[in-house]
């Protein structure tokens, strides 16, 4: 590198496209330096894929009633005795893969984790940015409901959820709204912090020279917020939402394995756990113990990703 | 200061009465109380009957007032599930609950706080970096997991400890109580371990960092060139001056542990009221998940009060003026 800092006809004579940029960037620079989160990333991008791919990749169709045979339950792992190698990981009571089963069950934890994140997200920054930017009366009122909201755990707030969007639609099935009910009790339970990073970033934004001029240029309040104010306090954000998606995926695998969330038509990590538990004392320990490793590195991964990004995005600690 | 413990209790009486409110709505409006009450064979005319006799045709701010002022008074109607008074099925299961996060939350403390002492003290250490790197294991493994696992190695594998229930219970009057008996206790372990060890990992960061925040400061210095023992510096001086924040972030805990005990309770199949609320909200037992809401609420501000009034009595520096303490 060049010793000192560069110069101005440096620094413009050198290419600036958007590969560049990212090439050139800190914190490129950062994630090559540590090699755990370099694996962390790494997993993290297996699952994704693992998960989007499920119905090309996994070697059999765990919901294909067609390809199931009770002939093959309840099988130990290949390489213990009486393994079969079709079935790497073994297979549960109902002669389903268990391999096939994580990869689709990883597939249902990670579209709920993510909608439900981006849910809470939208929800959170909306109000955050309403209440920082207008603040007065409404600001007071969606502080007020954060406040009493944070003192209760999430897990609280999404059983009651559940149970109130059950109650609300008695005769629907639950199978069929399992996805949304848990979507909308998990997003319901994260806004809060969304909203109130973003509310304390917009009342310092809100009086800053380009919003001024912004507003006197006649640009109504709802663009400058969404153009303006938006893009400035979308750093934390990013921050909240990783570290979130670690929470929301143990969020929902609890609520599965507590039996509120998917059901086992259409299970996801925590549904399959939920399921072994059962033959943990059978023997059966692979149903149950496999999902749980899944769920735990999954996790991992997203928790260390978070903390990376976290201490590559504040100034503070470079 | 008397200003100051005023402003909290309003506080907590507005908190109050919002989560009250919401109950009330969930309460009113979630299903129809009458269908939940009645046969199939009843008539319409006697669903009319009831629904006035009940007060649901009274103006909706009357009944609120009802509800509050029942609810005020621990009385929460009838289950729709099990028919039997609301406020019996809690009360009969509480005990469970409480002894469980009393067990866990004292477990947390004093394990975690001397791996923090070591851990803040000797940070190089092996032993220090492998409590650390555990610990972060442990945040992000969820607890029903760690329960499993715990289930598998000492209830499967070694079957030396119950995986399920309270064990034998001794009751006396009001109170059933499993700490007495040896099956009682043997019970406990497993899901003490299991909802304490989310406590104990963050008790064990938050006294480690403390630790090393108390131990760059003067007095520890200067309590150093005195000549007084590493012992007498780290534990008479250093480690006496971490316990407020700690006592604080476990009191504040106490809350999220006996709502935390809705998961321990079901893996271990714990008779408490976290099970109840569980299959409350499976059958959709409004009355049950509403008083379930209401008590844990009151808990929650009951817990918040008493931190922030005990925070200004131990620590004269937090500020009197102002909004938050914490």
């Amino acid at each position: 590198m060049t010793s000192g800092p560069e110069t101005r006809a440096e620094f413009l004579s050198k290419p600036h496209g958007f590969t560049t940029r990212v090439l050139d960037s800190d914190i490129l620079h950062s994630f090559k330096q540590s090699k755990l989160t370099m694996v962390a990333a790494f997993v993290t991008l297996a699952f994704i894929i693992g998960a989007a791919f499920a119905p090309w990749i996994a070697p059999h169709n765990p919901f294909d009633m067609a390809s199931i045979d009770l002939m093959d339950s309840l099988l130990p792992p290949a390489w213990e005795e009486g393994g079969d190698s079709r079935f790497p990981l073994g297979t549960d009571d109902q002669g389903r893969d268990i391999l096939s089963g994580i990869l689709y069950g990883a597939r249902a934890s990670l579209a709920v984790g993510f909608a439900s994140v981006l849910f809470a997200a939208t929800l959170g920054i909306t109000l955050g940015l309403a209440a920082g930017y207008l603040g007065g009366t409404f600001g007071t009122i969606v502080m007020r409901i954060a406040d009493i909201q944070l003192t209760f755990p999430s897990i609280l707030i999404a059983l009651l959820i559940d149970g109130v969007v059950h109650g609300l639609f008695e005769g629907v099935s639950r199978a069929d709204t399992a996805y949304w009910v848990l979507i909308v009790s998990i997003g319901l339970s994260f806004w809060v912090q969304y909203a109130r990073t973003v509310r304390a970033s917009t009342m310092v934004e809100r009086n800053k020279e380009y919003v001024q001029a912004a507003r006197l240029i006649g640009i109504p309040p709802g663009l400058i917020m969404l153009r303006h104010v938006l893009p400035n306090v979308m750093g934390p954000v990013l921050v909240i939402a990783t570290i979130n998606l670690a929470v929301a995926i143990i969020l929902e695998a609890t609520l599965s394995f507590l039996g509120v969330g998917m059901p086992s038509t259409q299970p996801s990590l925590g549904t399959l756990i939920d399921i072994g538990q059962d033959f943990l004392f059978s023997g059966e320990w692979w149903i149950t113990i496999f999902p749980g490793f899944a769920l735990a590195a999954l996790v991992l991964a997203v928790n260390l990703l978070g903390d990376w990004l976290r201490d590559a995005l504040n100034p503070k600690l470079r | 200061m008397t200003a100051f413990i005023i402003r909290r209790l309003l506080q907590a009486v507005l908190v109050m009465l919002v989560v009250a409110l919401i109950a009330f709505l969930m309460f009113r409006f979630v299903g129809d109380p009458i269908n939940q009450m009645v046969g199939i064979e009843t008539t319409p005319e006697q669903r009319e009957a009831l629904r006035v006799r009940l007060g649901l045709r009274d103006p909706i701010l009357v009944q609120l007032a009802r509800f509050i002022w029942n609810a005020a008074q621990f009385n929460f109607g009838t289950s729709y599930q099990f028919k039997q008074p609301v406020s019996e099925m809690i009360l009969q299961r509480m005990p469970a609950t409480l002894e469980l996060s009393m067990v866990s939350a004292i477990f947390a403390l004093i394990v975690g706080i001397p791996m923090g002492v070591y851990t803040g003290i000797r940070r190089e250490a092996w032993l220090s970096k492998l409590f650390l790197t555990v610990s972060l294991v442990g945040i992000s493994l969820p607890p029903f997991l760690i329960g499993i696992l715990l289930i598998f190695i000492f209830a499967v594998n070694l079957q030396i400890l119950p995986s399920f229930g309270r064990g034998q219970v001794v009751d006396l009057g009001f109170w059933s109580t499993g700490l007495l008996t040896v099956s009682g206790l043997k019970a406990l372990i497993l899901p003490a371990i299991t909802l304490g060890l989310f406590q104990l990992t963050l008790i064990m960061r938050l006294v480690r960092s403390e630790m090393l925040e108390v131990l760059r400061t003067d007095y520890i210095k200067f309590a150093r060139a005195r000549g007084l023992t590493e012992r007498a510096v780290n534990f008479g001086h250093a480690l006496k001056n971490t316990m407020i924040p700690v006592i604080t972030v476990t009191g504040l805990q106490l809350g999220s542990i006996i709502a935390f005990a809705i998961i321990t309770e079901t893996v271990f199949q714990w008779p408490g009221m976290g099970l109840l609320f569980l299959q409350s909200v499976q059958n959709v037992d409004i009355p049950i998940m509403a008083a379930y809401l209401m008590l844990i609420a009151f808990l929650f501000v009951v817990i918040n009060l008493i931190v922030d009034i005990l925070y200004t009595v131990v620590d004269p520096r937090v500020r009197l003026d102002g909004g938050a303490a914490v």
